[in-house]
């Protein structure tokens, strides 16, 4: 048997293989432009659209260069909302930390191949079950009457319950209407985000290292504090920019649970829609971007992006 | 520590004995914590209270599901997150795996700023690409329709079938299509009989991934929606309707049908890389 005849797709095909740079251009080409020119693009629109301003006559919006909407930015109630969204946020990440770690930690180095299959499969049902689907069941599990108040009514703590509804910044009237009941939501939301970097991050600490500490006598926290957290702390980290970010930008649970308070996304949301003032939303929408520029920068630091 | 020489030999199967009960506690909780919400979703599907939220529900019924079944804005809904589903899929499949492609084989300036672009729209928060698409739109003067909601579900949709398809490259050796070419084979044969067999559940497992991230998707729709409602726009349109609140629970069992059992038929398929990849 010949060589096979060359044909015009076999010529093309030899040729593009003695070119890996334009084979290269050819492959990255489309990606990269939908996500330059979409993308990019619209952030740089974003910013743009931040440098118009609304007529308050008409309603328009003024298509030419102005500071104004900037300037008509920075007030104390940006500034408070701001603070309170990341507040909520540090704290969503800070209890996400808490409640994933055991069950990371047992699923990576304690559970059986077949009850770590099994806690994979419970930890991807609720990551992909709705969103709006879960919101929603919380709404009814917070709600007057609804599963919570029935589940400490049944184990006679309503006193309690009240008590900690009347404490001032977190409390409210019911459970649904409390930044409380919004900080239970959050993390709950996004505990599977936490839990799934920190279990890959653990399963990569080698046992030998683990049994070396002991052996050489440290006390189980010692190891911990001096192995098993350091090496998990880069899953760690990429959890928290999921569970950061997600609260920081988030408008649909701050808008069915909790105070009427605004929220960073609750603000853009709502200068976008009723207020029909985007160059507003624009430019408030740069504050979480500035916010997460730095959280990523400290984060890409601490070694996050390799255990994503 | 104690049972040392043992635990070498097996380390995963002995270990389970030795957890602490305060740690078993703690998983256990996890577990019910995650799970409960959806539990609690199903069961109000069958109440036969309509007025309140009250919990344990009275009795129950199978009303709901015909009242839903017959609802022809929910059926509206359903068909237009399929097709925003259906583009956004498509397009994060060719663009997703050309990129993989290219950053899976060569080395060239600006690599690490490439893998870093695709990520973005994921860790940034959702409002973020919502409102600059939006904006984005307004100053090309585009009007919100089914496809500017594809297009900003694709942007994010990109990343998760870039992950599983560079997940699968990196595990399958660059010599075989070398192997097919000094074989004889053709560019085209080489792609159909050897590359794409290769990358198939991959690409299946990537592919449910971005329908399923776009079918729930509902942060950047508000953004990039004109009049359209999808599905998950149509729940919280409805919470503002005490009337509709007892269909929402059927049709949220609908939601988490459509995308909880292609992710785990796709995590099946992604096994032995460890799962899939890419949370979101």
């Amino acid at each position: 048997m010949g060589p096979p005849r060359p044909t015009a797709g076999r010529r093309l095909s030899a040729w593009l293989y003695r070119r890996p740079r334009l084979r290269l251009s050819l492959l990255l080409g489309p990606p990269l432009l939908w996500m330059v020119v979409l993308y990019v693009g619209a952030l740089a629109a974003l910013l743009v659209q931040s440098f118009f301003s609304l007529d308050d006559f008409t309603g328009k919006v003024q298509r030419s260069f102005t500071l104004s909407t900037w300037h008509a930015l920075f007030t104390q109630v940006t500034f408070d909302t701001v603070l309170r969204t990341s507040v909520m946020a540090l704290s969503v990440t800070v209890a996400s930390v808490a409640v994933a770690f055991p069950i990371a930690y047992f699923m990576a180095r304690l559970a059986t191949p077949r009850v770590k299959a099994a806690l994979y499969v419970l930890m991807l049902l609720p990551l992909w079950a709705s969103y709006m689907v879960k919101v929603y069941s919380w709404n009814l599990i917070l709600s007057k009457g609804g599963v919570i108040e029935w589940g400490v009514h049944r184990v006679g703590l309503t006193g309690l319950l009240d008590r900690v509804l009347r404490v001032p910044t977190i409390g409210g009237s019911y459970l649904g209407a409390s930044l409380l009941g919004q900080f239970l939501v959050f993390v709950y939301m996004w505990l599977p985000y936490m839990i799934l970097p920190v279990e890959a991050a653990l399963e990569r600490v080698p046992a030998s290292l683990v049994d070396a500490s002991g052996d050489l006598g440290a006390h189980p926290r010692t190891t911990f504090r001096r192995v098993i957290w350091p090496l998990a702390k880069p899953g760690v980290v990429a959890g928290s920019i999921f569970t950061f970010s997600l609260t920081l930008g988030d408008f649909i649970i701050p808008t069915l649970i909790g105070t009427s308070q605004p929220s960073i996304g609750k603000a853009i949301y709502e200068y976008q829609g009723s207020a029909g003032n985007l160059p507003l939303a624009a430019a408030f929408a740069v504050l979480p971007m500035l916010i997460m520029a730095i959280y990523l920068t400290a984060a890409k630091r601490m070694g996050a992006f390799e255990a994503l | 520590m104690t049972s040392a020489p043992r635990s070498q030999a097996r380390p995963r199967s002995t270990a389970t004995r030795r957890t602490p009960w305060l740690l078993r506690l703690a998983v256990a909780g996890g577990v019910v914590f995650l799970l409960a919400p959806l539990l609690i979703v199903v069961l109000y599907a069958f109440n036969t209270e309509s007025a309140t939220q009250t919990f344990p529900p009275p009795s129950l019924t199978l009303h709901w599901f015909s009242v839903a079944a017959h609802d022809g804005e929910i059926w509206r809904a359903f068909r237009l997150s399929v097709q925003v589903g259906l583009m956004a899929t498509a397009t994060a499949l060719v663009l997703g795996t050309l990129a993989a492609a290219a950053i899976y084989r060569s080395r060239f300036f600006g690599r690490e700023s490439v893998s870093f672009l695709i990520l973005l729209p994921l860790a940034l928060p959702g409002i973020i690409t919502g409102i600059a698409l939006r904006s984005a739109f307004n100053l090309a003067g585009v009007n919100f329709t089914i496809f500017t909601v594809a297009v900003g579900h694709a942007t994010f949709c990109v990343v998760v079938v870039y992950n599983n398809v560079l997940a699968r490259l990196r595990r399958s050796s660059a010599s075989i299509v070398e192997a097919s070419m000094d074989l004889g084979a053709s560019g085209w044969q080489t792609f159909r009989y050897i590359v794409l067999p290769n990358l198939g559940t991959a690409l299946l497992a990537g592919g449910m991934l971005a329908f399923a991230l776009s079918f729930d998707e509902i942060i950047v729709t508000t953004f990039t929606a004109g009049s359209q409602r999808t599905l998950p726009l149509w729940i919280y349109d409805s919470l503002n309707r005490p009337r509709s609140r007892p269909v929402i629970n059927v049709v949220a069992i609908l939601v988490m049908a459509v995308t909880v059992l292609p992710i785990l038929f796709a995590q099946r398929l992604t096994r032995r890389e460890g799962g899939l990849n890419a949370t979101r």
